[in-house]
């Protein structure tokens, strides 16, 4: 299992970067819980992984590129299926939101026209929640999809930022701190020119606040793909 | 030969069209469709909404019932909203239960019902932990020709300003609740959520309002909710190819005036409504 420590030096120079920049925020540049992630681990999906941030994880299988349904096939690319199976009972409309965001966002990332009349399949198993749920999937979705040896064009990754009721943005937050807050937003950043892939939202907030948390989860974005490359590198370097 | 050539080569058609600074059905890039608006078209329910943007049409209905409050929340009453897409609307549609697109749009609807703050649920609640209102919202679109979201906004918004709820008492003695069908009082609405659609072309064109068509053929697509004032309530932007900082910024402002020009259409509707009276 590859975690990540919290690097001192590193975080207090984004954090002295931020004070010069955004004088409103003290402490709540680029906070993230500590993160881990370990690849296949399971035999019979073609890529696997899990991700834990915080107390949150999630378990994530890819399937692909496989045989796919007459009716859903398309003739020039490849059709992603997304699945969230929750802790508890059938997925509802909850998943199916979620379902939408992880699915489209795959699809940008993955060179889906070399695989046409095909179909990837990625499934996230909710383990546990302790809030930045979304975050936790696309992470997991992507790792998972590395570990497949999927052609794609771009990683991924995603942040939460949670902005509370005396306007403080806290990043990567707990169930706690999500529900005491007065909005949630979830970004995923693309790793070549870290621009925003994916939004959405919960609660109502200023412009000003939005351009914040995104230039937020642009430098929170940096360590995680940091982590992406490190716990790749340690991976292939003991296969010989 | 037009016709043709957008069915053989649908993308390179628009981009045709895109390369001049506007579309195929003659619309500028920052334009939207006109919007048309009618009130309680349905008559059995307790506010109804009929929204026309371009060919896209969208119907509500508002059916308030009377039940217990949650547990987690006995002060208040809620609001259930449900978006149905019938292969009615659209070709792409299957009948059987609701697809992916309908389900995602449902609880979008919850979400900006919930981030703006659209009525004060205190005020649904009558009798705190006994009996409160619930209003089930059914969205139900008539016609898909793109920009489904938007219109389910401006429906619901015009629905529930269009809604009125009789006066309900509880009988000191018997404890049971006496419905008063004669006196009638609107809902208040303490905020004015307005969507606005775009599609990004190739990465780089960014559409106003697309159609079905252009939804297709974007790379990716993106909804801006405001209030009246000017507070983002949702911003949704499901996956697809990046969007810059400036391009984002872009897409807020236009939504900023979109929302002056719906809330003028909804004034003006409400209006007439009250002056035909």
């Amino acid at each position: 299992m590859v975690r990540s420590k919290n690097n001192d030096a590193y975080m207090s120079a984004t954090r002295g970067l931020c004070m010069r920049s955004m004088m409103e925020l003290d402490q709540s540049c680029s906070n993230l819980r500590e993160y881990g992630s370990e690849q296949s681990l399971l035999s019979k999906p073609d890529g696997s992984s899990t991700f834990v941030q915080g107390d949150t994880s999630i378990l994530a299988g890819v399937y692909g590129p496989a045989e796919v349904k007459v009716s859903k096939e398309i003739y020039d690319r490849a059709t992603v299926e997304v699945l969230i199976q929750p802790k508890m009972g059938l997925p509802g409309v909850r998943e199916r939101a979620r379902e939408q965001c992880v699915r489209e966002t795959c699809e940008a990332a993955l060179l889906l026209t070399l695989h046409p009349r095909s179909s990837v399949t990625v499934i996230l198993q909710l383990i546990h929640d302790d809030g930045s749920l979304l975050s936790c999937c696309l992470n997991a979705a992507c790792m998972a999809l590395m570990d497949a040896g999927l052609p794609m064009s771009h990683l991924f990754c995603s942040v939460t930022c949670a902005i509370s009721k005396e306007g403080q943005i806290i990043t990567d937050p707990t169930a706690l701190q999500e529900k005491e807050s007065r909005a949630l937003l979830t970004f995923a950043i693309d790793s070549v020119e870290c621009n925003v892939l994916m939004s959405s939202t919960t609660g109502s907030f200023s412009v000003q606040e939005l351009q914040q948390c995104i230039a937020i989860s642009q430098k929170a974005s940096e360590q995680i793909f940091q982590f992406y490359r490190d716990s790749v590198k340690r991976r292939y370097s003991k296969i010989k | 030969m037009a016709a043709g050539f957008k069915t053989a080569e649908p993308l390179e058609y628009h981009r045709s069209f895109l390369k001049e600074n506007c579309r195929s059905d003659g619309r500028e890039l920052g334009e939207f469709r006109p919007t048309t608006l009618n009130l309680s078209s349905i008559s059995t329910a307790d506010g109804s909404a009929l929204v026309k943007i371009g060919n896209t049409t969208v119907i509500c209905g508002i059916k308030a019932e009377l039940t217990m409050p949650p547990s987690d929340a006995p002060n208040k009453g809620y609001m259930v909203p449900n978006v149905d897409l019938p292969p009615l609307c659209s070709s792409k549609f299957r009948p059987g239960p609701p697809g992916e697109q309908a389900q995602a749009a449902s609880q979008f609807i919850a979400d900006v019902i919930e981030s703006s703050d659209l009525i004060n649920m205190e005020e649904l609640c009558i009798d705190k932990s006994k009996l409160c209102w619930v209003l089930y919202c059914d969205i139900m679109c008539l016609d898909y020709d793109g920009n489904l979201l938007d219109a389910c906004i401006i429906v619901l918004l015009a629905a529930l300003k269009n809604a009125q709820l009789p006066e309900v008492t509880i009988n000191k003695e018997t404890d049971l609740a006496e419905v008063d069908i004669q006196k009638k009082k609107p809902l208040k609405i303490n905020r004015l959520p307005v969507g606005s659609s775009f599609a990004v072309f190739d990465d780089s064109i960014i559409i106003v309002d697309p159609t079905a068509e252009e939804e297709s053929l974007s790379t990716a697509l993106l909804t801006v909710v405001t209030d009246e004032e000017d507070r983002l309530c949702a911003v949704h932007k499901p996956g697809g190819t990046s969007l810059s900082g400036e391009k984002l910024q872009h897409c807020i402002n236009r939504a900023i005036t979109r929302n002056k020009e719906i809330s003028k259409l909804v004034g003006k509707v409400i209006e007439s409504k009250t002056t035909a009276k």
